[in-house]
């Protein structure tokens, strides 16, 4: 039989493969996530450090972070780290502490936000009924915080989602290395790239959009 | 008559801007003090210090006889007897009005929620807002929210209410609406220190007038000598920059409702 257009993906295992390499991105960006959000409350609370010089060295790694491509860095650490130090690392490893380090940066700076946009008016009062700096921190600080920086953070964690894309150029055998392996497979089919790319990209919508939608719906319910 | 507030000679500076300088103040129970002055004199910075908001640098301040200045370890056991209202709209945004009325006497004074509750929804009755213990504060007009704000220091039954200028912030028409709560609670008996721009407010509801200028009480008197016949020169320029020349309506009568008709 002609192998033809969209057909192809469903020809033996090769949709469980496209799945497969979905869940080595998606294993990769939620180590990533979790890292990244309980790492980067620590350094949101870092950047909000009285001390002038905390605050300088995490401002100079944010920077830092922002300015560098995330695929130089997994460079770096994949080719670079590995060889002048001589360590064994694989590839999702090396994928997951770029990203963390990129993850713990952005969320550090989400948490920074969300905590100095709450007025100081808002401690002052809730002191002014006469509740412990705990009680304050618990009852008023707290909430108003993680209303503000849940959507933020969850949108932050799509992003790492999108991002992970990346490992795939350092051999990590991930959902578009294997979209790349079928598509050779069949490369005498002009129109094989177009099918199993659109489909990788809907495996990526069907993942990502009610993340996204989640944050927008929060957002709204606390604005 | 008891004593509830003594303001002993304190001093306050911020760097080297000396805010405070020398203020003796006391309150008798069921009294209101208004202090009035001009914009920068350190109105609010008094207000900040009796409740600890901000720590004095000389003096003292006590509390039915006990000092509460100078220690920063239980200031929220202080700040339960004394209640405070900003001018800020301050009521917390994440919590319905009810909420935002038991956080205090629930959570630091440890009463009963229920008990709480009847009391809240007696007092919002009284103020006209029994329909509002539902909502969001962000649905309130800024009048309403400053009701709630004084509902909410009342409910912690304090011995005494600090109030900086409540109605500051507040659309003209809403001005009267929670002036009118503040007297009375007046009448009521609360005792009271109240910073105020509103000079007919000021001398309906006190019982004794302080004129501050520059960080120093310049005078002290009962309101129908302070209003009426100041003692010093600098409160007399004081209150006659709040005389102004009545508008000329019948000379320039277009111009008038032009200007309303373009405002926003
Ligand atoms: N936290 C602070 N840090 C430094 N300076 C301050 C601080 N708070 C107040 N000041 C200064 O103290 C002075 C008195 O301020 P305060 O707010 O007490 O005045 P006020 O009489 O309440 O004025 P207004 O009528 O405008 O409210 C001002 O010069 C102000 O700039
Ligand atoms: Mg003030």
């Amino acid at each position: 039989m002609q192998d033809s257009g969209v057909s192809i993906l469903f020809k033996g295992i090769n949709f469980q493969r496209l799945l497969g390499g979905l869940w080595v991105t998606l294993r990769i960006a939620l180590i990533t996530i979790g890292l990244s959000l309980a790492l980067g409350l620590v350094f949101g609370l870092i950047m909000l450090s009285r001390r002038k010089v905390l605050r300088g060295i995490s401002r100079a790694w944010l920077e830092i972070v922002r300015f560098m491509p995330q695929l130089v860095l997994l460079y770096m650490v994949y080719f670079g780290f590995a060889r002048l130090f001589g360590w064994d690392l694989d590839g999702e490893t090396s994928a997951v502490l770029v990203f963390t380090f990129w993850g713990t940066a952005e969320m550090g700076d989400l948490v920074r936000g969300a905590v100095s946009s709450i007025p100081p008016h808002q401690r002052e009062s809730a002191e002014a009924i006469g509740l412990t700096p705990m009680q304050v921190c618990r009852h008023v600080l707290i909430p108003q915080t993680v209303r503000r920086l849940l959507p933020q953070a969850i949108n932050l964690s799509t992003r790492i989602i999108k991002t992970t894309a990346l490992v795939k150029m350092i051999n990590v055998t991930e959902v578009l290395k294997v979209g790349q392996q079928i598509i050779s497979q069949f490369y005498r089919l002009r129109e094989a790239p177009f099918w199993v790319y659109l489909t990788i990209f809907i495996l990526y919508f069907i993942i990502c959009w009610p993340i996204s939608a989640l944050a927008g719906w929060l957002e709204k319910r606390w604005a | 008559m008891d004593t509830i507030l003594q303001v002993r000679h304190i001093g306050k500076a911020f760097e080297h801007n000396q805010v405070l300088r020398d203020v003796s103040l006391e309150l008798d129970e069921g009294r209101v003090l208004v202090v009035v002055g001009p914009s920068g004199c350190g109105k609010s910075t008094l207000l900040r210090c009796i409740n600890g908001l901000e720590q004095i640098d000389s003096g003292e301040i006590l509390l039915r006889g006990e000092v509460i200045s100078g220690q920063r370890k239980n200031l929220h056991l202080v700040r339960q007897k004394i209640g405070m209202v900003f001018q800020s709209y301050d009521l917390f945004p994440h919590m319905r009005v009810m909420d935002n009325l038991l956080l205090g006497p629930v959570k630091a004074l440890g009463r009963p929620k229920e008990e709480v509750r009847a009391e809240a929804e007696r007092m919002l009755a009284r103020v006209g807002l029994a329909d509002k213990a539902g909502v969001y504060p962000r649905t309130l007009s800024g009048g309403q929210r400053q009701r709630v704000a004084l509902v909410r220091a009342m409910l912690m039954q304090p011995e005494i209410l600090l109030l900086d200028e409540i109605t500051a912030a507040l659309d003209p028409e809403m001005v009267s609406e929670v002036l009118n709560v503040v007297l009375d609670l007046a009448r009521d008996g609360m005792t009271m220190v109240i910073v105020t721009h509103e000079m007919r407010f000021a001398e309906a509801v006190a019982d004794e007038v302080v004129f501050l200028e520059d960080g120093c009480v310049v005078e002290r008197n009962p309101p129908e000598v302070f209003f009426h016949r100041p003692e010093t020169e600098r409160a007399k320029r004081f209150l006659q920059s709040f005389d102004y020349a009545p508008r000329r309506r019948a000379a320039q009568p277009g111009a008038n409702t032009a200007e309303e008709q373009s405002a926003p």
